[in-house]
């Protein structure tokens, strides 16, 4: 047998992976004959999720969009709010407590607020997932920028460089890999956000899907929703990670270097 | 007047707070080759930060070019300890980081920047990184990395380049190879130098005047001329007037230390 390069090995990890997690859950849901209504196996689960492709990839799609509507709001204010913390001392010492106070909220018990303010459906899953994502887009942008070195700083200053100069030139290339490093975790957050507040109220998306399945105990149609969910997760994840790899590739020279 | 002046200058980074530099009064002619050293911690860089403009002085007097400094002064140039150099920049456009923000420069920059680039290789080329301008800073040695700093620091035609310990980082032979490379770039264009070491072979090798500070509160203890012929090659550090100058340095900082 021909031996497989640490390369092809490495690319064909998570699907060995995934596939063996796959084969040990069909293995014990038939093996110790676990009813359907309390957990099912990924063959009907697969079975369930064909026939009703058509009503999935709609509430999926619609779930999608709510997050990324969601993702896109939070990107924005994120950075901008990450851009004002990060460059005053004064107004991080203001703001953080009170950032770190509402990420310590359970977005969950936002909703109904949210429901009051907008009625049911689109709009406070999109709101949930902004509230839900923003804050690592704040941490990260506000930490790269004020990590800027005393010594760089002193020559820019000494060259009569201008505060927006210093933000420009610098601060802002310099939070990069920050700010891609926390897009890939604001969407997976955002995913989060949308179904959670699909879930309690709204009468579309995946997280309507599961819940209204999940009342007639569906359960095959629940977790195929659950795994829809996760299969977005991370093809969004990935999407980033490709996106930082490609903007920001100078951050992660270690592993490319040229020797 | 002499092109820079410090009249009995004294600096607290806080207010009541210790005194980083006391009582400090020198002259340092246009295109004089001056050497700053002492044991570490006796306010060399404050002195910088004092001709720079960054900070003000607490008592006394700084004046430079004839006029008290109030402020940052373009027609400074500095580097440091660390290169600094920005990670996502090449060598050349590190290098024309300083025509992007100093003034008359900045303005011209969209209509000249050709002729702008050209001067930035013929001063990379004069440090013999002639080759390396599209290179990344991590795709250059640690020798190469503070050629390239002191090429920014000189690019915007400074009248006076100001230096703190910047081959402090670097092996013996890149050190003295680099020593070779600032001598001849001071000796080709005139510009005034102050050189913040702890090396007292470098300071009497490279220097016109030296100067010993004491521990903290720093002043200036002894002023020595340093009379060897120039152009002076590696070879006169071999020599005994050579190493009369460092003995007798050397003896000052002793003292120094066990005060």
């Amino acid at each position: 047998m021909k031996k497989l390069s640490p390369k092809t090995i490495s690319r064909l990890a998570p699907w060995l992976l995934t596939l063996f997690v796959l084969v040990c859950w069909e293995a014990i849901c038939r093996g110790f004959s676990i009813p359907t209504y309390l957990m099912p196996a990924p063959s009907q689960i697969y079975t369930t999720g064909i026939e009703l492709a058509g009503p999935i990839m709609e509430h999926a799609t619609h779930t999608l969009l709510t997050t990324l509507a969601g993702f896109a709001v939070a990107v924005v204010v994120g950075a901008v709010l990450g851009m004002i913390v990060g460059s005053s001392p004064v107004i991080y010492k203001a703001v953080y407590p009170m950032l770190v106070g509402f990420n310590s909220v359970p977005k969950v018990a936002f909703v109904p607020v949210l429901v009051v303010w907008f009625g049911i459906g689109t709009v406070p899953a999109i709101l949930t997932a902004f509230l839900i994502s923003f804050f690592p887009v704040v941490v990260n942008v506000a930490a790269g920028l004020s990590t800027l070195e005393p010594e760089l700083e002193d020559v820019l200053r000494s060259l009569g460089a201008s505060r927006l100069d210093i933000l420009r030139k610098v601060g802002l290339p310099r939070s990069m890999p920050f700010f891609f490093a926390s897009l890939k975790v604001a969407i997976t957050l955002a995913f989060v956000g949308s179904v959670m507040s699909e879930t309690v109220a709204s009468n579309v998306g995946v997280g309507y899907l599961m819940m209204s399945a999940s009342s007639s105990m569906n359960m095959p149609l629940v977790f195929a929703g659950l795994i829809v969910i996760g299969i977005m997760g991370v093809i969004m994840y990935e999407l980033f990670a490709r996106l930082e790899r490609r903007l920001t590739g100078w951050a992660n020279r270690g592993q490319n270097a040229a020797h | 007047m002499s092109f820079v002046e410090f009249e009995n200058v004294s600096l607290r980074y806080s207010e009541g707070g210790p005194k980083a530099i006391e009582d400090v009064s020198l002259q340092i002619e246009e295109g004089e080759f001056v050497a700053v050293v002492g044991p570490s911690g006796c306010g060399k860089s404050t002195l910088m930060k004092l001709i720079s403009g960054l900070k003000p002085p607490s008592e006394g007097y700084v004046y430079v070019n004839g006029r008290q400094v109030g402020g940052p002064l373009s027609i400074v140039g500095m580097a440091f300890q660390a290169a600094n150099l920005l990670p996502w920049r090449t060598t050349l456009e590190n290098v024309m980081l300083p025509m992007e923000i100093v003034e008359p420069y900045r303005g011209q920059l969209r209509a000249r920047r050709k002729e702008f680039e050209e001067m930035a290789r013929e001063q990379l080329k004069r440090v013999g990184l002639g080759g390396f301008e599209d290179k990344y800073p991590w795709e250059l040695s640690g020798g190469m990395q503070q050629r390239a700093s002191i090429c920014r620091a000189l690019i915007h035609k400074p009248r006076l380049l100001m230096l703190d310990e910047p081959f402090g980082a670097l092996d013996a032979f890149t050190r003295e190879e680099l020593w070779c490379m600032l001598r001849d770039l001071w000796q080709q264009q005139p510009f005034t130098v102050i050189l913040v070491t702890h090396d007292l072979r470098e300071a009497v090798f490279l220097a016109d005047t030296v100067y010993v500070m004491s521990k903290r509160p720093g002043r200036i203890l002894v002023k020595r001329q340093i009379d060897l012929p120039r152009p002076r090659e590696l070879e006169v550090t071999y020599t005994d007037a050579f190493s009369a100058h460092v003995h007798v340095l050397r003896e000052a900082i002793g003292r120094v230390r066990e005060s």
